[in-house]
């Protein structure tokens, strides 16, 4: 492998999202901030919601805008670029192997999803103004989960984009995104399921969970979430598959 | 030392329509190309999935610092055996060779050596055109300053110097074919592939491709070009395969390939009917060396003269009772050599 290659790729990556980095940051951090006025600000100056649902939805903020980032900062840009005009192609040719190229993607991704989860927590603290209590006295476990929420993000986005076409775009928001993040506990804990006991147990599938899960163990250990025992290893199990089933759907796509 | 190109016996079956990846924009083969459910008879252990056949066999020897053409029509499986020899499209059967590398095995040596300038542009289109270049020469490891010196070079070459710095989503067709060689030229490559690479591109545009094609392969460079266009073929290469069907039917310099045409000259002509007595007739003139009746009323007739036969024509169809419609003599060409094998004409 040739790091020069992949420093290469990698430049070219953050050259492009540099050039488009407003469209990025209002794409991804829009609609989770809004989400944040009207729940954390709105509901909870009105009364409608307790004062502690603020440092619960924090958490849960921060996962959803690092796996759309990630999803979306890899599976667009792919989808275009396999698409008739095959702009990808200068890359599979240049030379380094196929798996790498892909993996480039995924790292690419892991940045803006990282960037978007540290951007978005001190915005939406910005927005919530006081009452909110987050705690960062676990850094080290803090930097393993959001790290390996942000190589899910970004390999679930390479999976999808070698997997969906042009034409499937807005279905993939409403089939898959959509259900994972109301389903993903990012704006309840997972405790919250208890009176649903089968839908509690469902939900465990969705990777969202142990995102926002995780975040929250480690951000606001004060409430209620699941044992780190279980969160992290469920984390990087699902960055493993998701990491080979999108490489070798990058190759089957790349390869004639 | 220039480098190579070599295959043996390659073979590629597609069970899907070709994709991108081969290049194919001009696919135009007969065999079903859906992938519905087999019909209900054939039963789930026969029920196979619909098989085109791009490459049946192709063993092709380029030799180092050779500008080697592939001509054949749309379909002929060229742009699936650039897609084989660029590492792009993996071959069915069969193996290839660019220098001492074996192409499914050591990809990414292959890659160092090859330039690739496919059919279609497929420019990176986030990117200027400048940038193109450069970040092209980046995933070579071309040091920062040279790229920045050979990327400026490049793009005076290919008079896009004043549209360097803007997006090439707005360049025209012929602006994307051109930077599209430059950026195949940028890490200065040892074999250069060229799908059809003047295609669309307006006739003085072609010429400079064409100096620009002779150059580099001064500079010993080895070049494979696929055209379906035997002037570009004939102009430029020193050596021609026509492919047809996935088959090589011949293979040499273009002068031996013309020169193996029985007679050379070609004979194109209709009748108001034909019979055996008239091909007996026409093969019975002094100079015709064969002739081919096609579908009762038309007659190829291959000849070492041309417009002086055609009185002894008219001669020998009055006397099988025929007449004589319509003439189209050719001049020994590449176009006669693969009508002579297929049956075809190249632009059909």
């Amino acid at each position: 492998m040739s790091w020069k290659t992949f420093s290469a790729l990698l430049a070219r990556d953050a050259h492009v999202a540099r050039r488009n980095f407003l469209q990025l940051l209002v794409q991804t951090l829009l609609q989770p901030l809004l989400f944040v006025f009207i729940f954390g600000k709105v509901m909870t100056t009105s009364g409608l919601m307790p004062e502690a649902y603020k440092s619960i939805l924090l958490p849960g903020i921060m996962a959803i805008s690092m796996v759309l980032a990630g999803v979306q900062a890899v599976s667009m840009p792919l989808i275009v670029e396999f698409q008739f005009t095959r702009e990808i192609e200068d890359r599979l040719l240049a030379p380094i192997s196929t798996g790498w190229v892909a993996f480039e993607k995924v790292v690419a991704g892991m940045f803006q999803s990282l960037a978007a989860g540290l951007v978005v927590i001190p915005a939406a603290w910005l927005i919530i103004g006081h009452g909110v209590n987050l705690s960062f006295a676990q850094p080290v476990l803090f930097a393993a989960v959001a790290l390996a929420v942000a190589m899910f993000a970004a390999a679930g986005g390479l999976a999808l984009g070698c997997s969906i076409g042009q034409t499937q775009i807005g279905l993939m928001f409403t089939l898959v995104i959509a259900p994972m993040i109301m389903f993903g506990c990012a704006y309840y804990p997972w405790s919250a399921l208890a009176s649903f006991p089968i839908l509690q147990k469902v939900v465990l599938i969705n990777p969202l969970v142990y995102a926002s899960e995780g975040l929250r163990a480690t951000l606001a250990p004060q409430f209620p979430h699941l044992p780190m025992m279980v969160i992290l290893p469920a984390l990087l199990a699902l960055d493993g598959l998701v990491v080979a089933f999108g490489l070798s759907r990058f190759q089957k796509k790349a390869l004639g | 030392m220039g480098v190579g190109i070599r295959t043996e016996d390659l073979r590629k079956v597609y069970t899907s329509p070709p994709p991108a990846a081969a290049g194919a924009a001009g696919f135009s083969f007969t065999a079903s190309r859906s992938r519905g459910p087999a019909p209900k008879g054939a039963g789930g252990k026969n029920a196979k999935k619909p098989e085109i056949v791009a490459l049946d066999g192709v063993s092709l020897d380029v030799q180092p610092g050779e500008i080697f053409g592939l001509l054949g029509p749309n379909g002929a499986g060229k742009s699936t055996t650039v897609g084989v020899l660029t590492t792009r499209v993996r071959p069915t059967g069969g193996r290839a060779w660019v220098g001492p590398h074996e192409i499914w095995k050591d990809q990414v040596a292959v890659k160092q050596l090859i330039g690739v300038v496919q059919q279609r542009p497929n420019l990176d289109f986030a990117l200027t055109a400048r940038e193109i270049l450069l970040f092209h020469g980046a995933y070579f490891a071309q040091p920062a300053r040279e790229r920045a010196r050979r990327a400026a070079e490049l793009l005076e070459e290919f008079k896009l110097t004043d549209r360097a710095d803007q997006m090439v989503r707005g360049f025209s067709g012929g602006m994307m074919q051109r930077i599209s060689i430059a950026r195949a030229l940028m890490h200065d490559p040892q074999v250069l592939f060229l799908d059809e690479p003047s295609a669309g591109l307006d006739p003085q545009t072609k010429l400079m491709l064409w100096e620009i094609i002779r150059s580099y392969n001064r500079a010993g460079k080895t070049i494979l070009l696929t055209t379906h266009n035997m002037e570009e073929a004939d102009a430029l290469c020193q050596r021609i395969a026509i492919i047809d069907h996935g088959h090589i039917i011949a293979q040499g310099t273009p002068r031996d390939l013309k020169g193996s045409l029985p007679g050379g000259y070609l004979l194109r002509l209709r009748f108001s009917q034909t019979s055996p007595g008239l091909t007996a007739r026409l093969q019975a003139l002094p100079g015709v060396r064969e002739v081919k009746t096609v579908d009762g009323q038309a007659a190829d007739l291959y000849a070492d003269r041309g417009g002086s036969l055609i009185g002894e024509i008219v001669a020998a169809a009055a006397a099988a009772g025929a007449e004589l419609a319509d003439v189209h003599i050719a001049e020994p060409s590449l176009e006669n050599l693969f009508l002579h094998h297929t049956g075809r004409s190249l632009r059909e």
